[in-house]
């Protein structure tokens, strides 16, 4: 793998090395505890009953044979569940209002999508569950459901809440809808702007539904004590914020939850949101019983949150000499059947990497009749960005000019703001495009051959902090140990393990990490956002600096020195006296916490650190890809023949997981922007949900994923780290866009990308290119 | 209604005798009544490959696959790839390559890359690619688990 660093060489000695992960052996021999793994002597076996229809009014459950059933020991409806109030819980990439939330876990009076839970089922083994779905009786009243976020935002559209209505600029409107925010961000004046412009472009576009798609369904069990203690296994991305959510919609102090996460079969953000953990619950409750309750892949599918879908239009203007002069972005996204937030983030993102003086950025979230939208990796970024890089692309070729010059020009950089104001700290974009410009990729002779080109394109993820804790424990022996409350979806304990033995002079195999549940730990966020590496590691640099300043003092007794004379640096501790008086501390030679933990119990014993933090210094992520493609004319079929991700990652911490988060963000941005999509019928159902039908990539799909690893550390933490885990699913989309429209002149703008787009799309150039050859 | 049955097969090397209800998968009895938990669901409709097995040398979705037919059979899982404390040359490439992420797929892809490398001891990268095209990934990109892969294949030349 190429790598580039364009800061001074590394001044660490285990960070940017490439440790054997310390979980590794046990997800390799199959040791390894998911949530689905969890079993329990006298568990029940929970099933879920979900709408059949996408919008119907629930007229009543009649849950009374299903209860009879021999075998049956609980069932859950929405009646188990409190009214709650209007309120926003945080989450970590999403706030959710507790209002609905409720509702989202079990319908009440209206079902909102296909696949909305209606009743949960506990019984001695799943088939009597199953059975006991078929025995409860609801009578519905089906509606006309709305699908399409365009049609959703007309007048007459059929609304899924009578009451809620637009909150326009922070204004709330009177009329019922289901447009429930608008948001704008403006700077300088847009005519202006235009007016300078020599080239002006105007386009529309649209992205997919799209899964996060992990390969393990959610799955968790829970046991209800009869003294009001609750545990709750999971498969989850936060063990805190699904505390949170649980005590909120049983109104419970956190004190009487735990959650314990198991290991996590991927997330991508879709792992935050609670939807069976609280069934769970309640049907222990009911039966006193330990509880465990899995989705099918339909269910994941169906009642997950997919991405939103979005349809946007992006204007840029530009002078001759390549300077952009004023932009204009539209976008709507998809709530799905509940309010989300993904509008609002969008808004951020889809000019966020580019300069601009005269700007106007309008931003909807609309309530349609599927599926409540949650996080997927760089949430809301990839779909807005997607129309910006395409323009950019366009506007390249218009001014015949290289794209990533293009782009170069009009970089961001430290000081400037987005904008909703934010203003940039620190960042890499343009040590990016010059490490993209340099790249043995984008030096090398681009593919021959009709059908064939090469292409760009950026992105952009603002990267988060919020909380994180973690404690760090030095042994008797001067190994430790680092516990904290992240879940480990990539390899985060093996980048915790690392920053710990780099604060503590240790090699990473020395320190032994672990994730704790919420009784273990403080609180700590969620494994999103780009935040887990950043602030948790935080976090552990934090505690093993606590850890120092108490074995400063063992050392100190040891040495008969007052603690102000020793200080650790360079990996051990050494004296500080000038070496007059009673400077007696300089006259030991350096002591390493190794050396420091033989004589532990003789000076005081084992230490423990702890911090929890919320750091400010966030940096954010921007990357650049480049992709050669080859597209089949016949079947339009787009093969990629060359990949490369170039990426400001901060300081990679472990650079092999840094490269693999880069790839397989790369990989799932190739799905979303060729394949994936959800594919509705008027009535709102889902049509493809299953693997075979919803294509995410396969290893024959894609090439190498070649990554450079640009390294402008991050001034915001202590060894320079920024988030890299979702910034590069943002860049395929526009890349593989570009790419096909340089190969084969059709700008499709409309994802996927699939074969029957690309073979329509040439058929309606061919017909264009016929009539206007066409004499007279 | 329900029905079980004994059915004996040699699991990982042991003759396993295993009571299971007659309408569980493969899958659910290796899970639930042999307790090999290693072996993961992922769409219980065989197309993920998460829950991959050596059924009788061939690589098999054992959730395809129901329990009552696989009497008398040799199965190998992920548990059965290390020996004595060993792991098999796949299992440490995984680990040399940061092949995994989350984890869930990687006993699929480690019994499918074991079952591979038994046919054919040096593939190419298209074969490589196309004899795993039924597992999928959704964490690494696969460049890992290609690099691994090849890797096992040249180590299993050396040692062979």
């Amino acid at each position: 793998m190429e790598r580039r660093s364009d800061a001074p060489a590394s001044p660490y000695k285990v960070i940017g090395t490439r440790p054997i992960r310390h979980d590794g052996e046990d997800k390799v021999t199959g040791r390894a505890q998911f949530a689905a793994d969890v079993n329990f002597r006298d568990q029940l076996y929970g099933k879920v009953l979900r709408s059949p229809h996408a919008h119907a009014r629930i007229l009543a459950v009649d849950v009374s044979r299903a209860q009879a059933l021999p075998g049956v020991k609980a069932i859950a409806t929405h009646q188990d569940l409190p009214t709650l109030g209007e309120a926003m819980l945080e989450t970590g990439e999403g706030a959710e209002n507790t209002k609905y939330m409720t509702d989202r876990i079990l319908a009440s009076d209206k079902a909102l999508y296909k696949g909305h839970p209606i009743a949960a089922v506990a019984a001695t083994d799943p088939w009597t569950a199953e059975q006991a779905l078929g025995l409860i009786e609801v009578r519905y009243e089906p509606l006309p459901a709305v699908v399409d976020v365009l049609d959703a935002m007309q007048p007459d559209a059929p609304l899924l809440y009578p009451d809620v209505t637009t909150s326009t600029l922070g204004k709330r409107e009177r009329k019922a809808t289901n447009v429930i925010r608008h948001t704008r961000h403006q700077r300088g004046d847009i005519e202006k702007g235009f007016a300078q412009a020599d080239h002006v472009i105007e386009r529309e576009f649209r992205t997919a539904t799209v899964h996060q798609g992990y390969i393990e369904p959610q799955a968790c069990s829970a046991l209800a004590r009869s003294d009001g203690q609750i545990t709750v296994w999971t498969g989850t991305q936060g063990a805190f914020p699904v505390r949170e959510q649980l005590a909120t919609l049983l109104k419970l102090p956190l004190s009487q939850i735990k959650v314990v996460p198991m290991e996590i079969g991927g997330g991508f953000g879709g792992k935050i949101q609670v939807y069976l953990e609280p069934l769970a619950v309640i049907l222990s409750r009911k039966s006193g019983r330990p509880v465990k309750l899995g989705m099918t892949r339909a269910d994941v599918f169906q009642a997950t949150g997919p991405a939103p879908r979005v349809v946007s239009r992006i204007k840029l203007g530009v002078k001759r000499d390549g300077t952009l002069t004023a932009a204009k972005a539209w976008l709507v996204y998809e709530c799905g059947a509940f309010p989300s937030v993904y509008g609002v983030m969008g808004a951020n993102m889809v000019l966020a990497p580019y300069r601009l003086a005269n700007v106007q950025v309008d931003s909807y979230d609309v309530l349609t009749n599927t599926s409540k939208t949650a996080a997927y990796r760089a949430p809301a970024s990839p779909q807005a960005l997607f129309g910006t890089e395409a323009v950019m692309d366009e506007l390249a070729e218009r001014l015949g000019m290289d794209p990533l010059e293009l782009r170069l020009k009009n970089a961001v950089e430290e000081g400037d703001a987005r904008v909703d104001g934010l203003v940039y700290p620190r960042l890499g974009l343009k040590e990016c495009l010059r490490a993209a410009l340099a790249s043995d990729h984008y030096r090398s002779a681009p593919p021959k051959g009709p059908n064939r080109a090469r292409a760009v394109a950026l992105g952009y993820w603002h990267n988060n902090s919020f909380t994180s804790s973690a404690t760090v424990g030095v042994n008797m022996d001067g190994t430790a140990s680092v516990v904290t409350g992240s879940t480990d979806i990539g390899g985060s304990r093996a980048s915790m393990a690392i920053m710990a033995a780099e604060t503590l002079g240790l090699k990473a195999e020395e320190v032994r990490p672990s994730v704790a549940d919420t009784d273990s730990i403080g609180h700590t966020d969620v494994t999103g956002g780009s935040r887990t590496t950043f602030a948790t590691g935080y976090a552990v640099y934090e505690a093993a600096q606590d850890a120092l300043a108490q074995l400063k003092t063992r050392v100190a007794r040891l040495w008969d020195v007052p603690a102000d004379q020793v200080e650790f640096r360079e990996g051990a501790f050494h004296g500080t006296g000038d070496g007059k008086g009673d400077g007696k501390g300089n006259g030991h030679p350096p002591l390493t916490v190794r050396q420091l933990g033989k004589e532990l119990a003789r000076v005081g014993g084992p230490v423990l650190g702890s911090a929890t933090v919320s750091p400010k210094g966030v940096g954010p992520g921007f990357g650049v890809h480049i992709a050669d493609i080859e597209v089949d004319p016949e079947t339009g079929k787009v093969t990629i023949l060359r990949y490369t991700a170039v990426q400001d990652v901060g300081r990679a911490i472990h650079p092999a997981y840094v490269e693999g988060q880069m790839q397989g963000g790369v990989v799932q941005g190739i799905g979303w922007a060729l394949n994936e999509e959800y594919v509705f019928n008027d009535q709102g159902e889902m049509l493809n949900p299953g693997f075979l039908d919803y294509r995410m990539p396969t290893m024959p799909d894609v090439p190498r994923i070649e990554t450079i690893l640009v390294e402008v550390p991050n001034p915001g933490h202590p060894y320079g780290v920024r988030g890299v885990g979702e910034t590069p699913i943002v860049p395929p989309l526009g890349t593989l866009h570009n790419a096909i429209a340089r190969a084969v002149g059709v700008r499709l703008r409309s994802l996927p990308m699939s074969p029957p787009k690309v073979v329509q799309a040439l058929q309606e150039k061919a017909r264009a290119e016929a009539v206007a050859a066409r004499p007279g | 209604m329900t029905t079980n049955r004994v059915v004996t097969a040699t699991i990982n090397g042991v003759e396993t005798p295993l009571l299971v209800d007659t309408r569980m998968s493969l899958l659910e009895a290796l899970r639930d009544a042999a307790g090999l938990t290693g072996t993961k669901e992922g769409c219980l409709t065989g197309d993920c490959g998460a829950c991959t097995v050596i059924l009788d040398g061939r690589p098999v979705d054992s959730c395809l696959v129901m329990a009552a037919e696989v009497e008398g059979a040799a199965i190998t899982t992920v548990e059965g790839l290390a020996r004595n404390g060993a792991l098999h040359p796949v299992q440490q490439a995984f680990l040399d390559h940061a092949a995994l992420q989350c984890g869930v797929c990687t006993p699929g892809f480690l019994v499918s890359a074991k079952a591979l490398l038994d046919k054919n001891p040096a593939p190419t990268e298209e074969q490589i690619r196309y004899w795993l095209a039924g597992n999928l990934c959704r964490c690494t990109g696969y460049e890992k688990i290609l690099s691994a892969v090849q890797d096992a294949a040249r180590s299993l030349k050396t040692t062979r």
